[in-house]
């Protein structure tokens, strides 16, 4: 039986070492997210802005003189599939992966990048674990994580805003919980106020009364949502409704423009966090030019992330000298590059060092960063 | 001729009516824009007047076989009932999967390793709907109970994947008797939205019970199954869980084809064609609807614990009412009760998709249009359940022989 | 006390629509036994429908509570269009088959229709106009009722005092209850069952299309995926209710919008449809017929 798996190893592994060697003439940018399915408009902005990059780059000579080349898979931001997008990527023999975008896909893949010795850039998985664990040496992101909106969200509310009730709602969601709970935690370390009420809405659910009662029978003034725009869009709404003045405050998943359109009147005053607001920097406006000139649209959800995520992968390539795995890594975290977030390098971790978040307010209809 | 013309013309212009505010008009309150899209009216228009044509064509055709009283032998379906071709075509089949790892790469194996956790998961509710006919619309839950015994074991007290893999059928087998009591007395209807409702409710479970399930985040790096202690790379370990793959889908179909033909698998499809009359001939019916049950969900909890082998991450999200749906697709469109038809319905519906990436967004309209359709024109689905029959051959033939 | 109160009339509100899309399921069931599993999805496109009427209508410069009845009527036309057109192609050819091939035919049929909308329209939410005024003299009260509430809370009101009079009291409502009870009987006393079972869809559907709107402009945002849960939900309520059973279904639909406010409001909201469920199997295990139905007697 040993040597069979052995033979058949070696039959594998044959196969897969042709396809690198044939292939040694091209960089081989990865990416993997949402590009169908209902969580598409979070993936393909990063896909897009990947291709933007490659190509602007490949028309300046490539990189080290190779051309680069594009693998895009699916993966719906579903583990299973992730894992399928992952394999199919180190086979085609990626020398590094932009994605992917959801934490439970990107979760689910980082094992087999891992083992493949593929560095990996996520534009948007915010789940701390995946850099705070130390599990996975291979993975970075451009994108700050979610401890780190919450502990802004909570400074904010307690400290800015005076709050001392609050009650705590998520949407059961990873993300969504994930931010509650930190939340929860860090009112609970700062001693200064308390945390009234801690639970889960069912997303889509027809209404959530119920809830924004009981909140307003524990007398809470302020809100934490944890979770997205739509079930965001039908509390502020419904708070309104019922003549409520607790602050809402909440993360990046509800600063979205469609929460505007939707909530209306009724999101006037809320806060969430969110990136930096980035429009002054130069070459964040013209990521932006270059996607508008392109598909004659605004970009969405992770344009700017995904690009500075292809920018510094392609950057270290360059600096390394080739692709090899320990000096990517490496050159990602010595060597800062320029990007639409920034001028960001990597920490030891794989957290990237300049990015950040601010709060903002909704005000006339519009975001407004506060700090 | 005629009357058929004047009919595909008024049903096109009731469809143009019918689809025109969803298909034609666009609304934009905050930019104040409505977008008219005139043009798909058009094609709404030549396309439902092409399949009303076929629409009374193929049902014309439905009726004309009735009348006929020819209850569709194909060709492949007689092929089928060929004892020694079906033998022979098996021993093929097996052959050229064996084969498979070693002609493709990891990713096709991949691939086939999700297609044929589809097939086990189709074979399990086959049981239930397909041969005992209780619609089972929650199966997915077994699926999550085995994926969840075998990351929850592995994470807390490190057993490996062997020990776990009859574990993880038990537990969805216990599972299924724990949902088959209350529902006994239910009729088909009832038990259809019972077990909806007890899929989400496993889904619910397993978001809110954080301390135990970890919530949303799931549990990440699951054991991939070992073999002797031997460190394995990605493309050695994913041929592995091939192989282990293939074992157990022969395993199915050895075991649902012999229960198919024991005198509980005639009992379920007693029960499934007239419950009164199945039990007025003596068949303990708790017992074989909640025998169909478990069996069911024991094969589902078995390949979940193999499904959180392979992705080495499990969350919640896996487990939605659109994968239940998916297999029951699974086993509508292979065909209730037939092995072969299911084995197939699962290639199709999975590798399909895969395959057909381009199109993926079509993916679900596609199915729930196959489902209506498949009903209406082939309810026996691709290849039809074949009965088995009992000849009687005459004495002097045997003697003969002997 | 007030807090009672409160979570009493959020339940209420909730319950009503669950009701009115639970007529539909239950009319259907009552006379072909069939689960009509895209209703949900009827709900859905008259919400839509609604959405874009409405649209069109405060893009052009209008607004107010006038604005809303067009929707709703547009809503029932098209939703009713819906339904009447899926009778005719996913359940007439069926009838007679087996009694699972209707069944999955409808599962199909509900998702092709939410794909549809999906393709044709949007993935993302919708914002629906906000239609309903705040009364001057629902100001003292609004913070635990609110003028929509008050709104939906009439229409149901009102749309069941006339279903039940169309029931009872019109030539057609006696050929419905007739066809319910004997359908082969009906036939021979000279029914149009076809048509009486198109009829039944076409009301069905227009009692969800008129609860789409009325949800659509309470929460402000409509989305393809809405009509899967709230079809679960109004189907629990018909099951709950005794399916087949007109005031079962309008009892059932209260009974679980105060089961999931009240569980909310009193345990915790994270298990609110567990509650919802394990009522569900609760009664049925108790009264496998539901609360007001009547257990049939298999007769061979």
């Amino acid at each position: 039986m040993k040597k069979i798996t052995v033979l058949l190893t070696s039959v594998v592994l044959s196969f897969g070492l042709a396809t690198a060697g044939f292939a040694a003439d091209t960089i081989k940018l990865g990416v993997a997210g949402p590009h169908s399915g209902d969580l598409a408009p979070y993936g393909i902005p990063a896909m897009r802005a990947a291709q933007l990059v490659v190509k602007k780059i490949n028309a300046a000579g490539g990189v080290l003189g190779k051309q680069v080349e594009l693998l895009i898979q699916d993966d719906q931001c579903k583990p299973e599939m992730a894992t399928n997008a992952a394999t199919k990527l180190v086979t085609d023999g990626a020398d590094v992966v932009l994605g992917h975008i959801c934490s439970g896909a990107t979760k689910a893949a980082l094992g087999i990048y891992k083992d493949a010795k593929i560095p990996v850039m996520s534009p948007s998985a915010t789940n701390p674990p995946l850099t705070q664990s130390g599990d996975y040496p291979n993975f970075f992101r451009t994108i700050a994580s979610d401890d780190m909106q919450a502990r802004l969200a909570i400074n904010f509310t307690i400290n800015d805003l005076g709050k001392k009730k609050i009650a705590v709602l998520h949407d059961k969601g990873d993300y969504g919980k994930g931010f509650a709970e930190f939340a929860k935690q860090f009112i609970e370390d700062s001693g200064k106020a308390e945390v009234v009420l801690f639970e889960g809405v069912t997303p889509g659910a027809m209404d959530y009364s119920s809830i924004i009662q009981k909140v307003r029978r524990e007398n809470a003034d302020a809100l934490i949502w944890g979770g997205y725009h739509p079930e965001a869009s039908k509390i502020v709404s419904q708070m309104k409704r019922k003549r409520m003045k607790a602050v809402f405050v909440s993360d990046d998943g509800v600063k979205d423009d469609s929460f505007l359109k939707v909530a209306g009147e009724a999101a006037e005053g809320a806060y969430m966090t969110g990136p930096r607001d980035l429009s002054k920097n130069e070459l964040n406006k013209a990521a932006y030019e270059e996607f508008k000139a392109e598909y004659g649209t605004d970009p969405g959800a992770f344009y700017q992330e995904g690009y500075s995520a292809a920018l510094a992968l392609l950057n270290a390539i360059e600096q390394a000298g080739g692709t090899d795995y320990d000096k990517v890594v490496e050159a990602l975290h010595t060597k800062y590059v320029e990007t639409p977030v920034g001028d960001i390098k990597f920490d030891s971790k794989g957290d990237a060092e300049g990015v950040g978040f601010s709060v903002y307010v909704v005000e006339n209809g519009a975001f407004k960063e506060l700090k | 001729m005629m009357k058929d013309f004047k009919q595909s013309i008024l049903v096109s212009i009731w469809f143009v009516f019918l689809t025109f505010p969803l298909m034609a008009v666009r609304v934009n309150t905050t930019e104040q824009v409505v977008e008219w899209r005139w043009m798909s009216m058009v094609w709404v228009a030549i396309a439902t007047f092409s399949l009303s044509y076929a629409w009374r064509y193929l049902l014309a055709r439905k009726q004309a076989k009735k009348n006929e009283e020819d209850i569709s032998h194909g060709k492949l379906q007689l092929l089928m009932e060929d004892m020694g071709f079906r033998y022979k075509a098996m021993g093929l089949l097996l052959l050229l999967a064996l084969i498979f790892p070693l002609v493709f790469d990891t990713y096709q194996n991949t691939i086939m390793i999700s297609a044929l956790i589809y097939v086990v998961l189709g074979l399990g509710l086959n049981i239930s709907v397909g041969l005992a006919g209780l619609l089972d619309l929650g199966y997915v839950a077994f699926f999550a109970v085995g994926a969840y015994s075998y990351a929850l074991l592995n994470h807390h007290f490190g057993i490996g994947f062997w020990s776990i893999l009859p574990v993880g059928g038990i537990f969805g087998c216990l599972f299924g008797v724990i949902l088959g009591f209350p529902i006994l007395r239910l009729r088909g209807d009832y038990l259809a939205i019972v077990t909806l409702g007890f899929g989400m409710i496993i889904k619910v479970v397993l978001e809110n019970w954080s301390d135990f399930t970890f919530g949303p985040s799931g549990i990440a790096n699951i054991d991939k199954p070992g073999l002797f202690g031997m460190d394995m790379n990605i493309d050695s370990s994913t041929t592995y869980i091939y192989y282990i793959m293939i074992a157990l889908v022969v395993f199915t179909i050895l075991i649902t084809n012999r229960l198919k033909n024991s005198r509980i698998g005639r009992a379920w499809i007693a029960l499934r064609e007239d419950e009164i009359a199945c039990v007025a001939m003596g068949i303990d019916m708790a017992r074989t609807k909640l025998s169909a049950y478990a069996l069911g969900a024991f094969w589902a909890g078995m390949v979940g614990v193999l499904f959180a082998a392979k992705t080495t991450f499990i969350n919640p999200a896996s487990f939605t009412f659109m994968e239940s749906a998916i297999i029951l697709s699974i086993v509508v469109l292979g065909g209730m009760g037939s092995i072969l038809g299911v084995i197939l319905g699962a290639f199709i519906l999975i590798l399909l998709p895969e395959y057909l990436r381009a199109f993926s967004e079509y993916r679900m309209l596609a199915f729930g249009a196959a489902m209506v359709l498949m009903m209406i024109f082939r309810p026996q689905g691709i290849i039809s359940n074949i009965r088995t029959k009992y000849e009687y051959k005459k004495l002097t033939e045997e003697t003969e022989h002997g | 006390m007030d807090y009672f109160l409160e979570l009493f009339l959020g339940g209420l509100t909730r319950g009503s629509i669950y009701a009115l899309i639970a007529l539909g399921y239950t009319m259907v069931y009552g006379i072909i036994q069939l689960i009509n599993f895209a209703h949900g999805e009827i709900y859905m496109i008259g919400a839509f429908v609604g959405l874009i009427v409405a649209g069109i209508c405060t893009i052009y410069g209008f607004s107010g509570i006038s604005v809303l009845i067009l929707a709703a009527i547009a809503a029932i036309i098209w939703a009713s269009a819906y339904g009447y057109t899926l009778e005719k192609i996913a359940y007439r050819p069926l009838r007679g088959a087996p009694r699972l091939s209707p069944l999955i035919s409808a599962i199909g049929m509900s998702i092709f229709l939410q794909n549809y909308v999906l393709l044709a329209q949007t993935s993302d939410f919708l914002p629906f106009p906000n239609l309903i005024p705040d009364f001057e003299f629902m100001e003292p009260v609004a913070y635990f009722i609110g003028s929509p509430e008050l709104v939906i809370l009439v229409t149901t009101f009102v749309t069941m005092i006339l279903l039940t009079l169309l029931i009872k009291k019109t030539k057609v409502g006696k050929a419905m209850r007739a066809t319910q009870q004997d359908m082969s009987m009906a036939r021979l006393v000279g029914i149009n069952v076809d048509r009486i079972i198109s009829l039944t869809f076409v009301i069905g559907s227009a009692l969800a299309a008129i609860g789409g709107v009325l949800v659509a402009s309470y929460i402000g945002q409509v989305n393809f995926y809405i009509g899967f849960l709230a079809g679960v939900k109004a189907f629990t309520a018909a099951v709950l209710g005794g399916i087949g059973s007109i005031p079962g279904a309008v009892l059932g639909g209260l009974v679980l919008g105060w089961t999931e406010s009240f569980a909310a409001g009193y345990v915790s909201s994270d298990y609110e449809d567990v509650f919802a469920f394990g009522l569900l199997v609760l009664i049925l295990i108790l009264r496998p017929a539901g609360i007001l139905g009547k257990a049939r007697k298999q007769k061979v």
